[in-house]
């Protein structure tokens, strides 16, 4: 029994210690996970680690993709080096609680933005880096042009998401019949379609258009032209640390921002140097303390360009190579939807 | 087993002339001994032959073994593609083996995973020695768990450092049994004792609860607590990455079902064994850690490798949370598009490597088993 | 707790006048009580320390609490269903309940078809027939060795090899196995069958109280009156006149293929098949060893004394050797049940919708983690407390019928 004492003693004693000794509880700039990211000099982003475009390593083992760059547009604005990044692969299973747990510092996982989210899982959505939405994925020797053709069908689809709750409001809108196939496990779900377990595969527009676009036989497949939802992807912070929150949100502006003004990682030097646009100068810090008032470095923007390229670059980089249009994902000022309030 | 030679015997003794040598007479009494054996015989035989047959035809003849690189580089699987259903594409497995079993461990550094292989095995098999049972096994122990930590982490010597999240394979695979089974004993070892404990009924109590609650629910709820209920449980800021949770979840199930098999060791050991050590005037620790524990652990060897076995079997559970064992890593390697349809290679080549760790480790049980059964019978 | 005292030195102790605990040291009876209070006190204060962490972290984390949610539109498609599931309007409730009859499915029927595939294998490897013991201990020793896991998605990835069902456009078959599982015709049922189960019922319950009385004359004068001419006219020859005489309806609903599936008739899903298929092989394997143990527990002599009364070698087996083999069968057969039922948990990788797989995907949409492994667990330990109940009935029973 003493054996036994020692052990759990010695355990808790552990775990207080640790809980005393952690970063989260010093006192700092007010944000718990700020500290904590600086204590640390890395910022740990949840991410898919599993789609391309998004977030897939490459050959060299680096995280490349839309959601990637989004985290490391954060490193870049925190610790001014946007390679220190940690990427934490998670599924749509653990991903909310990765975050709320504090097992990440925040969320770039192709995660819809709803309500039930933010009000009741302890979310907060800071920015949305893909206006998205549920679209199907077929064969094209099924011989099927648009969703309303589709009565009857076996649909495979991931259990947990919200294109899972989509397509059941997509069915009972047009009063017709579906059979789910759900398997958790991205590739096992992917198999399944391509297997012919199922008749259409469905998940966000964007991931099924990457999907098909690493498909060998590319040409066999039909990404119907329906968007059945609306699914905006984004930054994802716990609720709680408003600061934190503050700091993700004007990041991802700062890159909308950027791109509306003409900035852009290959003329940010000249910019910084030469240009007289106040919003440009605001921006990249040399007028005003923009950076300040968020608790970082007066150059925080200016890194996140300089290091990782404004929203239209990383869209370019990622998106566009796989032959996906930009769409409503443009910024306004070109007839999209991505807007930034004023930096001032 | 006994009945098969008993079978041989009673013929033998019926018509003298079966006794003779030969092959014919031996087919005679174990093959087409009356009409509905007769007819079995044939009808299995003949399910037997075909389907070795195509085993063969799929898995040799027809298979493809190897396929040319296209002008990117990468592997042209087109003759695969055509072999598909009728041949075997093990091609697919020699450009994969490598992910199979060290997962996105760096590919320059996979060496170390292959010594913590190496390291693993001779464990077992020196684990497996009578000779080396005495105290310095523990020392062994944790030398090479410390070994093996070292060489798969790295940061010394010019070694370069891996961080755990780029772990995955079989290391996974025997890390999570290893350490589940080397962590859990100890535990079960004092649950054990609680549950028979007479004079601490509460202790007992809590015992029997912690046994009989984590032997009711599935180890998947275990693994699903762990992963989205821990982290809840600590203080904020404080938290175990996912493999030490995986890990935490494999050791509270473990030590439970080991609980009872050392249980059954403290049963079996002879009353007078413990009577005998009170009558020396031992106390309560001297008597359990030098008379009855000893002779119960060794009464339970078989037992306790049929549950290791059990423990190596479900590590492949992690799939379910994402932590990149070998079935993982390999289910992962099917995903390539390169290779889509591949699969039963894959299935196939993973359970050539479970059986093998799962054979040689059951062949061991039986055999400590027969020692056992002639040491209780002198 | 005194009296359960062995150690020797405390005889004396013990001989000596009743005496009330002594606050010392050196009184066992406090020692013991200080550990047990210190022991449960630590653990006490574990769980404390537990439960004040994730109190206080749900509340930062603003998730909310409670079984309210049971009540709200679950929204989620279940593939599988045994009542009546819309998305659309079921709730959170209904949907774990699917997840936990889906669960009793497989863990039922795999519960029966295990024990006959395990106990005819645990037979076959006591084969006189060379081959027969042969493969059947090849059988066993693969099966066991193998991850049940890996087992499961090997046997789904074969089946999700079959052709799809548009390649089986004009076929004039009645049953159809295609990708997306077996398609079978089913009777169109009408009144005349559900009289005729009644009356086939009503021949059950008959033929069983015929046989006992049949015995009953057997143990009082030696004869056994003929129970089959009974149990035919009862069970076959009744219910087959009631549905002739309601003008023996007879139309079958049969598959055909319209649109993108077959429609009609009945049909196992690949996911269900699949995961029956794959714990009915593994269960067996352990379900043989078990019998084939079992069956070499009782002595030869038993075999011998039952041969020597001109038993058949069925008769043997049936009358003699097995009733005494389940004594020592039942026991880990019981374990082995339990194990199949929480094995039926991996169907969450091979997606059939079991308790566990629902449950996930209600704690992920609704964020209640604590209440969804609860729900989990919970489900689990009921079903194992009821298999270990009743199978502790049963072995009572068979301890009395054989004495």
């Amino acid at each position: 029994m003493m054996i036994r004492m020692s052990l759990t003693g010695g355990l808790l004693a552990s775990a207080m210690l640790a809980a005393v000794a952690s970063p989260a509880f010093a006192q700092g700039s007010g944000s718990a996970t700020l500290d904590a990211v600086k204590a640390r000099g890395q910022l740990i982003c949840g991410v898919a680690g599993a789609v391309p475009g998004f977030s897939l390593p490459d050959s060299q083992g680096v995280m490349r993709g839309l959601d990637a760059d989004s985290c490391r547009n954060v490193a870049a604005a925190v610790l001014g080096d946007a390679n220190k990044v940690k990427f934490a692969n998670l599924t749509t299973t653990n991903r909310f609680t990765a975050l709320q747990s504090g097992e990440v510092d925040m969320l770039s996982r192709s995660t819809t933005w709803t309500l039930g989210r933010e009000a009741s899982l302890g979310l907060m959505f800071a920015g949305v880096n893909y206006y998205d939405g549920t679209g199907f994925l077929v064969k094209k020797a099924l011989g099927v042009k648009t969703a309303k053709e589709m009565d009857g069908a076996t649909i495979c689809v991931q259990p947990g998401t919200s294109t899972e709750l989509a397509i059941s409001d997509f069915y009972r809108v047009n009063k017709m019949k579906f059979t789910p196939i759900l398997i958790q496990d991205l590739a096992e779900i992917q198999n399944a379609f391509l297997a012919g377990r199922c008749d259409a595969y469905s998940t966000d527009s964007s991931a099924l258009a990457t999907f098909r676009a690493t498909q060998t036989n590319k040409d066999d497949f039909l990404l119907l032209p329906d968007i059945i939802s609306k699914e905006p992807l984004g930054y994802v912070v716990r609720s709680g640390d408003d600061k934190w929150f503050d700091i993700v949100r004007w990041t991802y502006f700062a890159t909308v921002t950027a791109e509306e003004l003409g900035v852009d990682s290959k003329n940010v030097d000249e910019m910084v140097k030469s240009s007289t646009n106040p919003d440009i100068k605001r921006l990249l810090g040399t007028e005003g303390d923009m950076g300040k008032q968020l608790g970082l470095d007066p150059k925080w923007a200016y890194n996140v360009i300089k290091q990782v390229g404004n929203l239209g670059e990383t869209w370019d980089r990622n998106i566009t190579v796989l032959g996906v249009q930009r769409g409503i994902n443009a910024i306004w000022t070109k007839g999209g939807l991505q807007y930034a309030p004023p930096i001032r | 087993m006994s009945a098969t030679t008993a079978g041989t015997q009673t013929p033998a003794r019926a018509q003298p002339d079966a006794n003779l040598p030969g092959p014919i007479a031996w087919a005679k009494a174990n093959l087409f001994n009356g009409i509905f054996s007769s007819i079995v015989t044939l009808a299995i035989g003949a399910f037997v032959v075909w389907a070795l047959y195509g085993l063969v035809q799929w898995a040799f003849i027809n298979a493809i073994w190897w396929v040319p690189d296209t002008a990117a580089g990468k592997p042209d699987p087109t003759s695969c593609r055509l072999a598909h259903g009728v041949g075997a594409c093990w091609a697919a497995i020699h450009d994969k083996w490598r992910f199979m079993l060290f997962g996105a461990y760096p590919y320059n550094e996979q060496w170390r995973a292959g010594i913590c292989i190496a390291l693993f095995l001779g464990l077992f098999y020196v684990s497996a020695d009578r000779r080396f049972w005495n105290k310095n096994l523990a020392t062994i122990w944790i030398g090479t768990l410390v070994v093996i930590f070292g060489l798969m982490w790295g940061g010394f010597l010019g070694l370069p450092y891996v961080p755990q999240d780029q772990w995955g394979g079989l290391p996974i695979t025997l890390i999570l049994a290893t350490f589940g089974l080397a962590l859990a004993f100890p535990l079960s070892v004092l649950v054990a004792l609680g549950r028979r404990s007479t004079k601490l009924p509460a202790v007992k109590l809590i015992c029997v609860a912690y046994v009989e609650l984590i032997r009711g629910v599935p180890l998947i709820a275990l693994l699903f607590m762990a992963n989205v209920m821990l982290p809840l449980f600590l203080p904020d800021g404080v938290n175990f990455d996912k493999l030490l949770r995986a890990q935490v979840a494999f050791i509270i199930f473990a030590a439970a079902y080991l609980a009872e098999v050392v249980r059954g060791g403290l049963a079996a050991l002879p009353k007078g064994q413990a009577e005998a050590a009170d009558a020396l005037g031992l106390n309560y620790w001297q008597k359990t850690l030098s008379i009855t524990l000893p002779q119960a652990l060794r009464l339970v060897i078989p037992p306790l490798v049929n549950t290791f076995i059990g423990f190596f079997k479900d590590t492949s559970l992690v799939l379910t949370i994402g932590i990149l064992d070998m079935l993982t890593a390999s289910k992962t390697a099917m995903a390539d598009p390169v290779w889509q349809g591949v699969s039963t290679e894959i299935y196939v080549v993973l359970a050539i490597i479970y059986a093998l760790f799962c054979y040689t480790m059951s062949s061991y049980s039986r055999s400590v088993e027969r020692k056992l059964d002639v040491t209780k019978n002198r | 707790m005194s009296g359960s005292i062995i150690d020797p030195r405390l005889a004396n102790a013990r001989a000596a006048p009743k005496r009330g605990m002594q606050l010392s040291w050196s009184d066992p009876v406090f020692r013991n009580i200080i550990w047990q209070t210190l022991i449960v006190g630590l653990i006490a204060g574990v769980i404390w320390y537990l439960a004040a962490n994730t109190v206080r972290n749900l509340e930062v984390r603003h998730i909310a609490t409670g079984l309210g949610f049971l009540s709200n539109t679950a929204g989620i498609p279940i593939a599988e269903t045994l009542i009546p599931y819309d998305p659309a309007t079921s709730t959170w409730g209904r949907a774990i309940a699917e997840g936990i009859l889906n669960t009793l499915k497989v863990a039922l029927v795999g519960i029966v078809l295990s024990t006959i595939l395990g106990t005819l294998i645990g037979i076959g490897r006591l084969s006189k027939n060379w081959l027969v013991a042969k493969l059947t201990a090849v059988y066993v020793e693969v099966l066991r060795d193998l991850p049940l896991l890996l087992q499961l998605l090997f046997w789904y990835s074969l089946l999700q090899g079959l052709p799809g069902p548009r390649d089986f456009r004009g076929s004039t078959s009645i049953v159809f196995l295609t990708s997306r599982g077996l398609r079978l015709p089913l009777l169109n049922w009408e009144d005349a069958h559900s009289w005729a189960l009644v009356v086939f019922v009503v021949g059950l319950i008959g033929t069983f109280l015929w046989n006992r009385a049949a015995n009953k004359k057997q143990d009082a004068t030696g004869t056994k009156p003929a129970v089959w001419p009974v149990a035919l006219g009862l069970l076959i020859v009744l219910p087959v006149l009631v549905w002739a005489a309601m003008g023996a309806p007879w139309t079958l609903d049969v598959p055909v293929l319209k649109g993108f599936n077959m429609v009609g008739g009945g049909t196992i899903t690949p996911e269900y098949f699949a995961l029956l298929f794959g714990l009915v092989l593994y269960t067996a394997s352990y379900i043989a060893e078990i019998v084939r143990s079992g069956i070499q527990a009782v002595p030869k002599g038993q075999w011998e004394a039952a041969g020597a009364l001109g038993l058949h070698p069925f008769a043997v087996l049936r009358l003699v050797v097995l009733p005494q083999a389940l004594r020592v069968i039942i026991p880990p057969m019981t374990s082995q049940f339990l194990n199949l039922t929480k094995n039926s948990s991996l169907a969450v990788a091979i997606g059939f919708q079991d308790v566990v797989s629902v449950s996930g995907t209600m704690l992920n949409q609704t964020g209640q983690a604590i209440e969804g492994v609860a729900i989990i667990m919970l489900t689990f330990l009921a079903f194992s407390l009821s298999i270990s109940l009743f199978m502790n009935w049963y072995n009572a029973r068979i301890a009395l019928v054989e004495r």
